[in-house]
């Protein structure tokens, strides 16, 4: 899910408040065909998520029976989960990615406020190029620079590194952009009033603007935390012993290493969507501000 | 970072100062240290990269990738020159469209369709989120077992409507299809949370005054609304034209470009002849490479202009 969101002119704003309406219902044949078709894309859209959740806990006769079966008939079996972990070092990989995330998150927020900060706070000399010079990396498709980074890691001796992973994701355009959307809205008597009591440049940084801006900053945390979770291209090219790896690659390789096995390569999935389905069920107004911030008209 | 507080002094003057942020502001120079952090992250992996891609492409590489002399502009016709680049092009072009209208579409059925009072929206809305858990590897593996030929669950169910088992992956003429689906189904709940923002932003009374003017159903949507939502389509045109782009991980792990290249897209190609295989020909990689950052350029210059015009125009 890296994103390459592109900025609209103008900040993003929440989905407005539904206000009761005759406008917005239709009645009768309309609606039941409304139901239909949301029944439909509902069956069709959630069954990925469905099957490789209960595919995972489905027995090798279950699970590789013809015509299918979408229920474990035989029983849940954990085993699957248990041969996943034979197969790949799920803890260690699990600890790699947790240590790129948790990386980038703060290496992006960092960069960012500091940032936005000044772009929108501070008098700079050619503030519209920076801003400009800033955005700009939001357009340069990584696959395009991906060779020479390559070759940079590979002359610095990072190969299999965490930093190496790291490194690159450590600022982003998008979190620029967010976050100086968010601060053009910020009332400015407040930095007046600020300074009034003497609070300097950094104080009023840190311990007014970034507290009452934290849910834009939360959003952009949550975006940088998918985004560094969930990346391939780059891990792929850059670790090539199982431990050093992140579980993107690990269970990428669970299937190429058996793929007539699909349970325990479902499970291998399971475990690695944990912490990004716990993000998405209880961050999702994040989720949700993040990802629709470039999208305003 | 502290001898850009003000000083006491300085705060003792508000009220004269006629534009009192001037005054207190760090200088121009003192400022730009706050954006040093992510400058020197963009230098070291953007810029400097990019100048080295366009470097790389003129140069010839040995066995190890090293740059050994220079070659002009021989990767660059050599590229256009090989069918198979045409055809790399005509699949990435294909993969693009095969993969940004449906989720458009669907994404757009989506967003009407909660839009109408119904029990259950939140439901639905958070059912609807549940794929964006999945990451392009997660995805991929999962669409991979569904899809196999002997033991898919995909084969298994159309089998109860008399299809014969196909063999989604391994077939030239259904392989790209199937990658494509799987991109769409990560990129559905995206467009519909975007185009959900759009149609919660239309007025109520516009709404009201069409229906008033007798317009409804199907009428309504395609002559009222879509024109009021034309910015948020146009925007995941673009951004989702960008990212299908970009995308390398679904047609990794699903298909290594095959079979018979019928999904090797730009992207995969620049693997292929970079890292695939140890292959290490750096050179003729960063030409396509170039050629992906032209594309994507044009794209997103192309949104800058329109929407500024846009902004412009209401």
């Amino acid at each position: 899910m890296a994103t390459a969101t592109s900025p609209a002119p103008t900040a993003a704003r929440p989905p407005a408040a539904r206000r009761p309406t005759s406008a917005r219902h239709r009645s009768g044949g309309g609606r039941v065909l409304n139901y239909v078709l949301l029944g439909v894309l509902f069956l069709v859209l959630l069954f990925p998520v469905y099957y490789g959740l209960v595919g995972s806990f489905m027995s090798p006769s279950d699970i590789n029976t013809f015509p299918p079966r979408l229920w474990p008939v035989s029983g849940f079996v954990a085993e699957n989960y248990a041969n996943a972990l034979e197969v790949i070092p799920l803890a260690r990989q699990y600890l790699n990615s947790a240590a790129v995330a948790v990386l980038v998150v703060v290496g992006q927020l960092v960069t960012s406020v500091l940032a936005a900060y000044a772009l929108v706070f501070l008098r700079i000399r050619g503030r519209r190029f920076w801003f400009a010079l800033l955005l700009s990396t939001m357009m340069i498709p990584w696959e395009a620079i991906i060779i020479p980074n390559y070759l940079a890691m590979a002359e610095l001796g990072l190969i299999n590194t965490v930093a190496a992973l790291a490194l690159p994701y450590l600022a982003a355009g998008f979190g620029v952009f967010l976050l100086r959307q968010a601060f053009l809205t910020f009332p400015m008597e407040l930095r007046d009033a600020a300074r009034v009591d003497g609070v300097g440049s950094f104080g009023f940084l840190w311990r007014i603007l970034v507290p009452l801006t934290r849910p834009t900053i939360a959003a952009l945390g949550v975006w940088s935390f998918l985004s560094a979770w969930n990346m391939y291209f780059w891990p792929l090219l850059i670790t090539q012993a199982p431990e050093n790896q992140t579980i993107q690659i690990g269970i990428a390789q669970l299937q190429s290493v058996d793929a007539n096995d699909p349970g325990m390569v479902l499970a291998g999935v399971v475990l690695a969507l944990l912490p990004t389905l716990a993000l998405v069920l209880f961050g999702q107004r994040f989720i949700v501000r993040g990802l629709t911030a470039g999208s305003g008209r | 970072m502290t001898t850009t507080a003000p000083t006491p002094a300085a705060v003792g003057k508000v009220g004269e100062a006629r534009r009192p942020r001037s005054r207190r502001e760090p200088g121009s120079w003192g400022a730009v240290v706050y954006l040093v952090p992510a400058l020197v992250v963009f230098v070291a992996f953007f810029f400097f990269p990019l100048g080295r891609s366009i470097y790389l492409s003129f140069q010839r590489s040995d066995l190890f990738g090293r740059p050994r002399g220079f070659v002009g502009v021989e990767h660059y016709t050599d590229l256009f020159t090989d069918p198979g680049f045409g055809k790399t092009l005509l699949v990435t072009l294909g993969f693009t469209l095969l993969t940004v209208i449906p989720s458009i579409l669907i994404g757009l059925v989506l967003a009407l369709a909660l839009q109408e009072r119904i029990r259950a929206v939140r439901f639905f809305r958070t059912a609807f989120a549940l794929p964006f858990a999945f990451s392009v590897a997660t995805a991929a593996v999962v669409f991979g077992v569904m899809l196999n030929p002997a033991t898919g669950v995909v084969n298994g169910l159309l089998s109860y409507v008399g299809v014969a088992p196909v063999g989604w992956l391994t077939e030239p003429s259904t392989a790209l299809l199937a990658v494509a689906a799987t991109s769409v189904w990560m990129q559905v709940g995206y467009n519909l949370l975007v185009l959900s923002a759009g149609l919660g932003a239309v007025p109520d009374d516009v709404l009201e005054a069409a229906r008033l003017d007798g317009a409804s159903g199907l009428r309504l949507q395609t002559g009222v609304v879509l024109p009021l939502i034309s910015p948020q389509l146009f925007f995941l045109a673009v951004t989702g034209t960008v990212q299908a782009l970009q995308s390398f991980g679904q047609i990794h792990i699903l298909t290594r470009g095959g079979p018979d290249r019928s999904t090797q897209t730009l992207v995969y190609s620049i693997y292929d002849v970079a890292f695939a295989n140890n292959n290490s020909n750096f050179g003729a990689g960063s030409a396509q490479a170039i050629v992906l950052l032209v594309v994507v350029l044009a794209i997103t210059a192309f949104q800058f202009g329109f929407l500024q015009r846009k902004v412009f125009y209401s």
